[in-house]
């Protein structure tokens, strides 16, 4: 499978063509339903989190997803060349404790990292801010 | 784009909000604005019916978070009904089954409200 890629601007209303390109893209490879959903959700929130924290809701900015794969592995990397915020060094919430104080927000990154195998974060020469979702075909 | 509808009534003094379509960062606020009417005007008993709910994310949960504190001090709830399994299984990876009641049909969480009251 070739790289293929979706360029939106950093806008929420944007997200259901980022889920319906990933979820296209994720059939295409081989994905049932249930994957499919985990996939396109987790690229929503790592645009979601793009759109609010490292672009701070500028609707001006774009966001770049692509995705590849091969070997039977699946890769979405989310490009943006906002704040650097790095959602894996975000520790993983106590959820009982979080929900028993009725927290909000914070949430995307645990889902991301639940619904994933592989989520990496990475900042390239140029500045832009990579995040790296892998997820394995079931063999 | 109408990707979000809220359908809202009353049964037997309970307020019913009827989610339709896609419930992400985008659509969020509208259903964070029918709690906040609800909570103006003192209605605290509250279920959602998912049945038409196609998809929510972390944006969509955060809403169920910010007003749950709110409406139990009035000496209510918000009860979750009739998720599809695509749906549920958001709600269980945070674990919300912990802190919201989820029943299959609106009925029975309905009947909970008067349970209680007993």
């Amino acid at each position: 499978m070739n790289t293929t890629g979706i360029q939106v601007e950093s806008r929420t209303e944007r997200l259901i063509a980022v889920r319906d390109f990933v979820s296209e893209a994720a059939r295409a490879f081989g994905f049932g339903d249930e994957d499919i959903s985990k996939i396109a959700l987790a690229v929503d929130e790592a645009c979601t989190n793009v759109i609010k924290h490292a672009y701070r809701s500028d609707p001006t900015k774009i966001i770049h997803v692509n995705v590849s794969g091969g070997n039977g592995t699946f890769e979405v990397v989310i490009r943006d060349e906002g704040v650097r915020f790095n959602p894996t060094q975000v520790l993983p919430p106590d959820m009982k404790e979080y929900l028993t104080h009725f927290r909000r927000g914070g949430l995307g990154v645990y889902l991301m990292k639940s619904l994933m195998d592989r989520v990496e974060y990475s900042i390239s020469p140029g500045k832009s801010n990579e995040l790296r979702l892998t997820k394995y075909l079931p063999r | 784009m109408s990707e979000f509808k809220i359908g809202q009534r009353e049964v037997e003094n309970v307020n019913i909000l009827e989610l339709k379509g896609y419930l992400d960062a985008h659509t969020a606020p509208k259903l964070e604005e029918a709690f906040q009417n609800l909570l103006k005007s003192q209605r605290f008993r509250i279920v959602v019916n998912c049945r038409d709910l196609s998809y929510i994310s972390s944006a969509g949960l955060g809403v169920f978070m910010a007003f749950i504190e709110d409406v139990r001090n009035g000496k209510g709830d918000i009860k979750l009904t009739n998720m599809s399994p695509k749906v549920y299984n958001v709600f269980d990876l945070l674990g919300f089954p912990l802190l919201y009641e989820i029943f299959k049909d609106e009925q029975e969480a309905v009947t909970r409200f008067f349970d209680r009251a007993k």
